[in-house]
């Protein structure tokens, strides 16, 4: 008896050995994401953080690579007809679905069409807008069949676009694009995003999705660099309480976390050193005024306001230096384009606040006649303290400001209605590394428009961009736009450019940081 | 047997009464919910007006109110509480099921915990009446109930999982015992403090009727005083108190489940509710709704028992 006791205790030691090995040989990365994504279907996402879990379980017709320079992906090569009208994409040879089946040409033109298609209300469907006919199939004019893409044989895809779009092949990196297996979609319905169900041609494969707990993904064997992944196992962790995810990476239960609690920034710069990431970012923090109503109509008194927040003071002192003052829409980083910031970008504040109260003081306003102004916010400690800090920056001008904040469905609800208010924040982050993507909010008519900005030499110079023949013509273009619509008639009021901020563990090698802020795990290696 | 009959027909009729009960809050709830302004597809980025009219039609909200309020209720009434809107890959039944047996272990833990050890403190604190036991245990379940959770919580990571490594600082690590005890304690402690002080002092009360002195005259052990005859009269508000509690610990703690990382359904509802995600606002007012018709009942039930005067007929 004694003895098969023991014997049963050696038996389960060596076992426990041996799984203990077996899970050391596994790498398995923790990976923080602020939040859960809202659907593993690509085409009806919308964030950055379904944009992170996505990027490893699919691959576009172009990729991004660890530096989210764009490369051929899915296509293993492409060419482009003389106008700039024809794309040709040539699919990767023994490119594989994780069920072994290839991935042709046929699923592409399936999966756009899906895109488009009103009945799949896709968030991004406006990704295609530049293929023929997308848009009025979005809007239930024309049949999905009649989208601009054909499958000129399974192993050639061809897109018809408007007009020349030279952002178009950066827009096939984004997840919206990203093709799904026909057959696989058919045989599940709705059901196909189910671990177990879902069918990718990444370089890993779903195997778990708890809410609010984990996403697991694991190597997908099938993928044609599969030889080249390192890490075994990914661990999407949601972590939404950034002071937790601190501790977690702190305690080893997380290799890396896409955001810091920036008020603790000091603190935590001592505890981690370099493995706290930050650097420039493509989003913008902006306010906007309301242009149809006086006294906001008046140019002079919306860049009297404007040169008197201090921008460096905002970066700083309320976000710890985790933005950067914005006086220009468009942030710096895009190649070939000149963003024009306002022309008192280079003075000192202090000149800027005595521009500020000369042009005041023109207009009528001082201490008998207070400018009165409301600033509207969504709810966040940050945009708050924004708020205050610019209350305060206003006060010795004279300016009266006033706060209110709504939760963010009511604010952005408020907006897309043109209901009333003086001043507002909102913010945009690029879906692709383009100026126009941030400059088309000022055209008129635009959905995110919130100022109601119209201007015809604007809306020209953005047609002219469209239609340009060469991409140096086009960046002028835009550039010229952006000198009028931001920088002389304040469509937005720049004020901040964000920053990526990532916490990465030092034994994450291969992440390589970028404007984009794009980390995709087939690069990365765990020591 | 008759008491038992009688018993039975009485949670019967509760339970049929529950019925209007629950299509009232439901109603309430749908409309005060379109109350709020912005829907659940505003967002930073700003939708099309196409494109938020297709997610529209999807989801029915291009329908006239009282008539998603009928397609609702229909729907409801087959069990089918509907997709969650901003979570579409799941349904909020499926939610439901895979967070609702977690906040059902931790806060189950947390109650009973609470209710043994501060029953425990609530009579000890009692017996040594304005005593330094007393002054001890009143101060600690004072200092207990007024500690918010944010607070306790990240300081038991700080000190149990950074300092000691004894324990994980949050997940829910597929329900190993070690990922429950951070947020089960962090449950109870409040809890324990309440318990403990309703029941001091209901039991001080109690030690002071007539029935105890009766009890003590005839020469009963100090054992069967306390625990079979004074706790038996001191225990009706700890009973009241406890069902509501219940009904709110097993529907889950949004700051618990938050700090902890734990995926229970204690965020869904104050999550829901900022994103407008209709459905899955009404799927939790169901479930809240439900969990305190049922622990309010079976607290009337437990007075019956505890307390002979009380009778249902």
């Amino acid at each position: 008896m004694f003895r098969t006791t023991i014997k049963g205790w050696l038996a389960g030691a060596a076992l426990l050995a041996l799984t203990a090995s077996g899970a050391c040989a596994e790498v398995v990365f923790n990976r923080g994401n602020s939040a859960d994504p809202e659907s593993l279907d690509p085409h009806k996402t919308s964030t950055t953080y379904e944009a992170n879990i996505l990027r490893d379980l699919f691959m576009g017709l172009m990729v991004q690579n660890a530096k989210a320079e764009v490369e051929p992906g899915a296509a293993e090569s492409y060419s482009v007809s003389p106008d700039g009208k024809t794309y040709t994409f040539k699919m990767r040879q023994g490119a594989l679905w994780s069920d072994g089946t290839p991935v042709t040409a046929d699923d592409f033109v399936f999966s756009w069409r899906r895109l488009v298609d009103p009945a799949t209300a896709a968030e991004y469907a406006y990704m295609l807008a530049p293929v023929v006919n997308a848009e009025d199939i979005t809007a239930g004019k024309k049949k999905p069949e009649e989208l601009g893409v054909r499958a000129v044989d399974p192993g050639t895809f061809e897109v018809t676009l408007n007009a020349a779009t030279p952002y178009f092949l950066e827009m096939l990196t984004h997840q919206s694009t990203y093709a799904l297996s026909k057959p696989n979609v058919e045989k599940f319905g709705a059901d196909f995003v189910k671990p177990g169900n879902l069918v990718s041609n990444g370089a890993y494969v779903l195997k778990e999705f708890i809410p609010n707990d984990h996403i697991t993904a694991v190597r997908n064997d099938k993928f044609y660099d599969a030889a080249n992944v390192k890490i075994d196992v990914v661990d999407f962790i949601p972590t939404e309480d950034r002071s937790t995810a601190m501790k977690r990476f702190e305690a080893g239960e997380l290799d890396s976390n896409d955001d810091l609690p920036t008020e603790q920034l000091a603190d935590l710069k001592a505890k981690f050193g370099d493995q706290i990431h930050i650097g420039p970012y493509l989003g913008t923090y902006y306010y906007a005024f309301k242009l149809d109503k006086a006294p906001w109509d008046n140019v002079r008194l919306r860049h009297a306001v404007s040169m008197a927040i201090d921008r460096d003071y905002l970066a700083e002192k309320v976000w710890q230096n985790t933005m950067l003052p914005a006086y220009s829409f468009v942030p710096p980083g895009i190649s070939g384009y000149q963003p024009r910031p306002a022309v008192y970008a280079s003075q000192s504040q202090l000149d800027r606040e005595d521009e500020a109260r000369k042009i005041l003081t023109e207009l009528g306003y001082g201490p008998d006649k207070p400018l009165k102004m409301e600033i509207r916010f969504n709810t966040s400690e940050n945009h708050k303290n924004t708020a205050v800090a610019i209350q305060e920056q206003l006060k010795p001008l004279g300016i009266e400001v006033t706060l209110l904040n709504t939760d963010t469905k009511t604010h952005y609800a408020h907006l897309e209605q043109h209901g009333d208010f003086d001043i507002a924040r909102a913010g945009w982050i690029a879906d692709y590394k383009d100026p126009e993507n941030f400059l088309a909010l000022c055209k008129t008519g635009t959905g995110n428009n919130y100022s109601g900005y119209s201007d015809k030499d604007y809306d020209r110079l953005m047609g002219e961009a469209a239609a340009a023949a060469t991409p140096d013509a086009r960046m002028l273009a835009l550039s010229d736009a952006e000198a009028i619509g931001v920088a002389r008639d304040l469509c937005v009021v720049p004020l901040l450019f964000y920053s990526y901020h990532n916490l990465v563990s030092s034994r994450i090698k291969g992440w390589e940081q970028n404007v984009m802020d794009v980390h995709p795990t087939r690069y990365l290696t765990k020591e | 047997m008759r008491v038992a009959a009688v018993m039975a027909r009485y949670v019967l009729k509760r339970l049929l009464s529950a019925i209007p009960t629950l299509f009232v809050i439901v109603t309430l709830a749908f409309f005060l919910m379109r109350v709020a302004p912005g829907g659940p597809f505003n967002q930073e980025k700003g939708l099309n007006p196409v494109i938020k009219a297709n997610l529209e039609r999807v989801f029915h909200l291009d329908q006239p109110l009282w008539k998603q309020y009928l397609i609702y209720l229909n729907n409801l009434i087959h069990g089918d509480f509907g997709p969650s809107y901003n979570l579409p890959d799941f349904t909020v039944a499926e939610l439901f099921s895979s967070g609702l047996p977690i906040s059902i272990q931790l806060g189950g833990a947390a109650l009973v915990l609470a209710l043994l050890l501060g029953g425990l403190l609530g009579i000890f604190a009692a017996l040594h009446q304005n005593r330094a036991g007393d002054y001890t245990v009143i101060a600690a379940a004072t200092a207990g109930s007024t500690i918010p959770t944010f607070v306790i919580a990240p300081l038991f990571q700080l000190f149990f999982a950074l300092t000691l490594k004894w324990l994980p600082v949050g997940g829910w690590g597929d329900g190993a015992l070690v990922n429950k005890i951070g947020p089960v304690l962090t449950l109870m402690l409040p809890q324990l403090a309440i318990v403990a002080r309703l029941l001091r002092g209901s039991m001080i009360e109690s030690l002071r009727s007539h029935h105890i002195r009766t009890a003590r005259a005839l020469g009963l052990s100090d054992f069967s005083v306390v625990f079979r005859h004074a706790l038996r009269g001191a225990v009706l508000p700890v009973i009241s108190y406890a069902g509501p509690a219940a009904a709110a610990l097993l529907t889950g703690s949004i700051i618990v489940e938050t700090i902890f990382s734990i995926p229970g359904v204690g965020r869904y509802f104050v999550e829901a509710a900022l994103n407008r995600d209709y459905t899955l606002v009404m799927g939790t007012v169901v479930v809240i709704a439900i969990f305190t018709i049922v622990f309010n009942l079976i607290v009337d039930v437990l007075y019956a028992v505890v307390d002979p005067r009380v009778r249902y007929d």
